[in-house]
């Protein structure tokens, strides 16, 4: 079977545990106004096997130590759900842990068919970085075009099934910083029984240049980098 | 009893039987160390307030252009100058290169147009009658090379295809070995030297010749270095008795080799071992307090600090700045099995604190996966904070190499005493490759006479098509291109080396080896990931030459994409290897000076952009003029696959090809190393 990839980094450091060989798939259903990979939304990108990212991921199986490995991210890559099934099986077999970034909006709570395909993944997924857009729905759809509704049934269904997620929330001042909206993620969380770890991750402006090259308006351009006090203050609510 | 005062407490052994063996000396006396960084000691009032006159003095300088003082008159020996100081009550080790610190020497041996012009370019005037002895009646390295250079020689480094050769300036990059002033003091070692020259009878070939005028110079430095020290009121003649008179001993070896050689790099080798045994015994004695062994490093260290060379402009734009290499080798494993990280390890990197971040003394740690946890983690701190700390591989050396090697300059490792290097500059290999697809007309540069282009190696057969390149033909006038270009190599570094052997001998530093000394001739390669990824875009893209109306290709146009060296794909990465491996085959099947050991580096960190500047359009799609990528990296922005990727590629260049070391330079914020908590 083959996947859609944008790109590949060899050493990513900060999505998941220890150094992780990071797969970048290509397309996302999401239009957030703070993406800074707006070069993964569309279609394109570059067709591989999984043999043939299992080859590459091999080898810095050396770095990999005893929590790195590999995290597919994107782009959403479970719209292409079926290909990292089979990719994190084939991993799982040489022994390499598997995390995958997500936005759960591909789940579909009331789709038999989608929920099995979810529970395929999880046997041979290790961890979950569920990125929570925004805890509340109106809020989501402004942000990101879309609800938060699958996002949160995704949360559910990981908890109930006790597999282990990092819980995420991109910090943007003015959009996702206020303390009532923190402390609702916060309750929210508070319900889940496997969230492992919650990351405030401070929203930056290094994707306004692909924006740029793409021809795309950048829609945060007013918006500035949250303060260390800001991102401290978030953290507390939320890493509780 | 021991022989001398200065060994009494020490584990006897080989080296006091008789015979100069620092690393026996070591091995029997050193006492490894696990534990952390939480018995240093922080600067005395006196280190802060010598500290405070070296920033002084450098303000000056900086407002003075670079140059504070310069001496015009008085050439560098050893005993030229009277004694310098900082602030005499307060230095606990002393000495500088001449009468004042700052004030920068005078040392025209390996050229007196170079000495002559550093000093005009800071508005100095060499005095007429040093310009009048070395040029009517003592002649330099500089003119003993140009009176045996071939005019291809000559024209190969107008053209900059053989770059940064030091033939008008000093070679550096040899390590004496410092710590046997210290140890034996220069009594012994001089009476050894003798030995070594009585056993040079027999027929007189002139090889056995130059030996025993070699030997006769280095007994002199020998004593004019006991002189050096005696004006500033030491006694080196015997070892030294306490860790105070053992760092100054040492200091005073390595003053020597600046006071007689500029250099290219004046590395000081690997010492934090040895003269942590005298700092132990101190201590074991109650002799000193930890403050004031922390005071003697700081002021040690400070001392390399202030190494001053009086360099022209186009010098200090190669190396991209002023830099003198004072490189300290640190730490390590030994074959035994213990570390020889010791106390003084961590004193050393101290002074990072202690006196603030600095280039120099390139202090390097040698980095093994077993070296005790608390240090790794003292050094990982002290380079996240200061930036400050060079790591190599001590695994990858120590097979080779033993347990008592240094790093001279940033990469090249040589056992202390046993081995020095014949420094040799590199050879612009994606320049080689231009002169391959044009049978060896310069791309850029025009005949002074005709006027047309220049015509360096013997006229190869040019590539005539203007179709896509061929790899197979490019890469057969390749290898013929580098064939002529390895002979000429070494042919010239043989010219080189002979000359500064002849005129610009490294007495002191050589006195300070083994009189059967290994000899390493040290080649070296630029433009590596430029000629690999060219040779990738011929074979994976299709290449169309440019031409101009003389028909030379000037320019290359590229229809399709490419692998590129630095992204862990074998395609490209091999055609790198290639390259090496078939450059250095080359440099091997010929003679090289003096029965020397032929090497290799990959590791123009710096002169990268000077090299770039006289190369022209490559095929890989480089603009003329632009930068070529430093050491082994890949070309700029061209690896896409993140760190280890790159890494990956560096990594399958063969050490044993590259011996005298492969670099790789690589920033990193430490956000991308992840997350604090």
């Amino acid at each position: 079977m083959t996947g859609r990839i944008h790109s590949f980094e060899s050493f990513g450091t900060v999505d998941g545990p220890g150094i992780r060989f990071v797969v970048f798939l290509q397309g996302c259903p999401l239009r957030c106004q703070y993406c800074h990979n707006p070069d993964t939304w569309g279609a394109g990108g570059t067709e591989y096997s999984v043999e043939d990212i299992v080859n590459r991921a091999i080898r810095y199986k050396n770095y990999f130590g005893d929590k790195g490995g590999v995290t597919v991210t994107g782009g959403e890559p479970l719209l292409q759900i079926d290909f990292v099934t089979e990719l994190f099986t084939a991993l799982k077999a040489k022994n390499i842990n598997t995390c995958v970034d997500t936005s759960g909006i591909a789940f579909r709570e009331n789709n038999p068919e989608s929920v099995a395909k979810h529970e395929k993944l999880l046997e041979v997924a290790d961890l979950f970085l569920l990125d929570i857009k925004h805890i509340d729905e109106d809020a989501c759809k402004k942000l990101t075009g879309q609800s938060n509704e699958n996002t949160l049934a995704f949360a559910k269904f990981l908890s109930e099934r006790n597999k282990p997620m990092w819980i995420r929330q991109v910090l943007v001042p003015g959009i996702t910083d206020s303390e009532e909206s923190l402390a609702r993620t916060r309750a929210f969380i508070d319900g889940l029984q496997s969230v492992e770890k919650v990351e405030v991750l401070p929203y930056h402006t290094m994707g306004m240049v692909k924006y740029e090259k793409l021809g795309l308006t950048y829609p945060l351009k007013e918006v500035q980098a949250p303060t260390k006090e800001l991102v401290l203050r978030a953290k507390e609510i939320l890493c509780k | 009893m021991m022989q001398y005062k200065g060994w009494e407490g020490f584990v006897p052994g080989k080296w006091c039987n008789d015979e100069v063996d620092v690393r026996d000396f070591i091995q029997h006396n050193y006492t490894p160390y696990e534990g952390d960084g939480t018995f240093l000691a922080p600067a005395t009032e006196a280190t802060k307030k010598l500290w405070e006159i070296v920033c002084d003095l450098s303000k000056k300088e900086r407002e003075a252009g670079g140059v504070l003082n310069a001496d015009t008159k008085i050439v560098s020996t050893l005993t030229s100058h009277e004694a310098g100081y900082l602030d005499k009550d307060l230095e606990k080790i002393v000495g500088v290169q001449t009468d004042e610190p700052f004030k920068r020497s005078l040392q025209p041996f390996g050229g007196i147009r170079i000495s002559e012009s550093a000093l005009n370019i800071y508005g100095y005037e060499i005095d007429p009658s040093v310009k009048e002895i070395f040029t009517k009646y003592r002649k330099t390295h500089n003119e003993g090379v140009f009176d045996a250079y071939t005019p291809e020689m000559r024209a190969a480094r107008s053209a900059h295809i053989l770059t940064g050769r030091p033939d008008g300036y000093g070679r550096g990059r040899i390590i004496g070995d410092y710590r046997r002033v210290a140890l034996y003091g220069i009594d012994y070692l001089v009476q050894k030297k003798e030995e070594d020259k009585l056993m040079l009878g027999g027929t007189m070939t002139p090889d056995k010749v130059r030996d025993r005028e070699e030997i006769s110079e280095q007994i002199k430095a020998l004593k004019g270095l006991k002189a050096m020290a005696a004006s500033y009121g030491c006694d080196i003649s015997k070892p030294a008795e306490t860790a105070q008179e053992a760092i100054q001993a040492l200091y005073f070896g390595y003053l020597g080799a600046v006071k007689d050689q500029n250099g290219a790099a004046m590395s000081i080798g690997r010492n934090t071992t040895f003269l942590d045994i005298y700092i132990e015994r101190d201590l074991a004695k109650g002799l000193i307090t930890e403050t004031q062994a922390q005071e003697f490093i700081d002021h040690f260290i400070m001392k390399l600090r202030i190494v001053k060379f009086m360099r022209t402009r186009e010098y200090n734009e190669l190396f991209s700045g002023d830099p003198t290499w004072v490189t300290e080798s640190i730490g390590g494993m030994g074959v035994d099995g213990r570390t020889l990280v010791t106390k003084t390890a961590f004193r050393v990197l101290h002074t990072l604190d202690n006196l603030g971040p600095a280039p120099e003394p390139n202090l390097t740690v040698l980095w093994s996966k077993r070296l005790p946890i608390a240090f790794k983690r003292f050094c990982a701190d002290i380079s996240i904070r200061t930036s400050s700390i060079q790591y190599e591989s001590d695994d990858l050396m120590r097979a080779e190499m033993g347990d008592d090697y240094a790093i001279a300059c940033c990469v090249s490792c040589m056992r202390v005493g046993k081995d020095m290097q014949f420094f040799g500059a590199r050879a612009n290999l994606a320049k080689c490759l231009l002169y391959a697809i044009n049978g060896g007309k310069d791309e850029l540069l025009k005949d002074k006479k005709t006027g047309k282009p220049m015509q360096v190696s013997p006229e190869f057969m040019p590539i005539v098509s203007n179709d896509a390149l061929d790899f197979e033909e490019v890469r057969a006038k390749f290898e013929n291109m580098m064939t002529w270009l390895a002979e000429l190599y070494v042919n010239t570094l043989n010219v080189i080396h002979y000359m500064h052997d002849k005129y610009c001998y490294e007495a002191i530093e050589m006195a300070l080896h083994d009189t059967k000394v290994r000899r390493f001739f040290a080649t070296g390669i630029a433009g590596l990931s430029c000629a690999a990824d060219s040779l990738s875009a011929i074979k994976y893209a299709k290449v169309y030459p440019v031409r101009n109306e003389e028909g030379i290709v000037v320019d290359y146009r590229i229809e399709g994409d490419y692998p590129k060296y630095g992204n862990n794909d074998d395609r490209a990465d091999e055609l790198a290897v290639w390259v090496l491996k078939t450059f250095m085959k080359k440099i091997k099947s010929h003679y090289t000076y003096r029965e020397s050991v032929p090497t290799t580096s990959i590791l123009t960190i710096t002169s990268n952009v000077v090299y770039g500047k006289k190369t022209g359009n490559t095929p890989d799609g480089r603009r003329a003029g632009t930068p070529l990528a430093p050491g082994a990296n890949p070309m700029h922005g061209r690896d896409s696959n993140g760190a280890l990727a790159s890494l990956e590629s560096v990594a399958k260049l063969p050490y044993d090809y590259s011996r005298d070391g492969i670099s790789n330079t690589f920033s990193i914020t430490p956000g991308s190393l992840g997350k604090e908590d």
